[in-house]
């Protein structure tokens, strides 16, 4: 397995923490007047998402994670497991519950999402940062009042509940910011 | 005196963890090394009797770049006979009032600094405490490491980062381990004359009461070369010049390294060496 010495290191690295892929955030290297030089990292773990500070002796080493982030098709739901495919090559991946978590109600058939593979296996998938959904459920508001104000909770067709602005009706379209779950606009269509 | 050193020689600083550049020449089939800083030829002048000397040069390490560090790097060295550390300085700081406009630096002791800042007293602990104490202070390190190693790292996680910033910092009075070339006083805790200059959280220079005992200067350049070995690093060969000059006598003095282009950072307000280099060594 190749490794990566304290010398190469630099952000956006991927490397083998106890045993668990990271992505290094940012490296500072440490060296006292005489002495000993140290490296002073901040990792984070691509499995749990947490941000990792660690120091080491300069010159020692960490394994490389084989870490690829490809462009996915999502398929279907199985009820289970979440399909998805490689659009050039049909190669097809299943994602557990677990590697889905809070991303599943973004996911949307036919959008194409990035999925980080470890060794070939997923590792998480990121939605596309704006998502189109239908509003299944919402409280009736005014019609006619789109000066903005107020907000009310609407539940999506794929089950997520993002705050909306009172004019939205059920049958709607709307634009959400993924990454922070926010409504953007109605879509345009 | 102004001075001008050669860059090249055929002796070198021995400190374990220094990676010098060596060069081979020819003509006398001989390995040269860059120097890491120009000392021993500028202490030879010193024995020579040549009196208050400086020194504007370049220096080499051929380690990791960083936001404070480059392979090549300028330094400007400068010796005082007669000065001890505590009288050098006095004069580093009149230097920094003077370029940096900075107020008057505050003098703290390697212990006092420790015992203000972690709660204990460097010079009693021994490597075990001193991991416990760095597990305390959330620096993730899992190694073996000697006490003045330990030392280091709490130094530069836990300290430095804080110094320097109402007005210089100079720590004096190191432990006796990391005297380098530096004298060490036999109080009843051995510490060596020597003192660091910190500035906004950046080390700025070191300074020794310098070791005039040929036979001790000797003895640490012989037990470098053997943690050198234990390290698997390669020997230096002793400056034997310079072990002469000691021998015929070098005045009692004091001696400082000031980084320039830490210096010029510092005094443009840059906040990675590249700003204040035309070219870094990763564009030369």
């Amino acid at each position: 397995m190749s490794s990566y010495n304290t010398n190469e290191f630099k952000s956006g690295l991927k490397v083998l923490l106890d045993k668990d892929p990271c992505v290094m955030l940012e490296n500072e290297f440490v060296k006292p007047g005489k002495g000993q030089a140290f490296n002073r990292i901040k990792l984070k773990n691509l499995k749990t998402g947490r941000v990792i500070e660690r120091t080491m002796k300069s010159g020692e080493s960490l394994p490389a994670a084989d870490i690829v982030e490809k462009d996915m098709q999502y398929l279907y739901n199985d009820g289970e497991r979440w399909h998805f495919m490689v659009p050039d090559t049909f190669e097809q991946y299943e994602l557990v519950k677990d590697i889905v978590g809070d991303s599943a109600v973004w996911l949307q058939e036919q959008d194409v999402c990035i999925i980080t593979l470890w060794n070939d296996v997923p590792l998480s998938v990121a939605p596309p940062n704006f998502v189109v959904l239908t509003v299944s459920e919402t409280d009736p508001g005014m019609k006619g009042d789109t000066s903005g104000g107020g907000v009310k909770p609407a539940t999506l067709e794929t089950g997520a509940v993002v705050r909306v602005p009172l004019f939205v009706q059920i049958g709607e379209r709307i634009k959400v910011d993924t990454r922070t779950g926010e409504y953007v606009s109605r879509a345009k269509e | 005196m102004e001075v001008e050193t050669p860059l090249l020689s055929q002796g070198a600083a021995t400190d374990p963890y220094l990676n010098i550049i060596p060069v081979k020449l020819s003509y006398f089939d001989r390995t040269y090394f860059l120097q890491t800083s120009p000392e021993f030829c500028m202490k030879r002048m010193l024995a020579a009797g040549s009196g208050p000397i400086y020194q504007l040069c370049k220096a080499f390490r051929d380690e990791e770049c960083g936001r404070y560090h480059n392979p090549e790097f300028t330094l400007l060295e400068w010796y005082q006979p007669g000065f001890d550390h505590h009288a050098l300085m006095g004069e580093v700081d009149d230097f920094l009032q003077a370029v940096l406009k900075t107020p008057k630096a505050t003098k703290v002791s390697y212990r006092a600094l420790f015992e203000k800042f972690l709660g204990f007293n460097p010079h009693q602990a021994d490597a075990k405490i001193l991991k416990h104490y760095a597990k305390q202070h959330d620096i993730q390190l899992d190694a073996t490491l000697a006490c003045e190693d330990w030392l280091d790292v709490l130094l530069t996680h836990c300290i430095e980062p804080h110094l320097g910033y109402d007005a210089p910092v100079m720590i004096f009075d190191y432990s006796a381990s990391k005297a380098a070339l530096a004298k060490v006083r036999s109080d009843k805790e051995p510490v060596a004359e020597r003192f660091e200059v910190y500035v906004q959280g950046v080390e700025l220079a070191n300074g020794y009461h310098e070791l005039t005992d040929h036979n001790i200067q000797r003895q640490r350049f012989e037990a470098d070369n053997k943690i050198r070995s234990a390290l698997d690093r390669p020997n230096i060969p002793l400056d034997n010049h310079l072990l002469k000059a000691l021998e015929v006598g070098l005045p009692s003095s004091a001696g400082v390294a000031l980084g320039i282009d830490r210096l010029v950072m510092l005094a443009a307000g840059a906040d990675h060496i590249e700003e204040v280099l035309a070219f870094t060594s990763a564009q030369a």
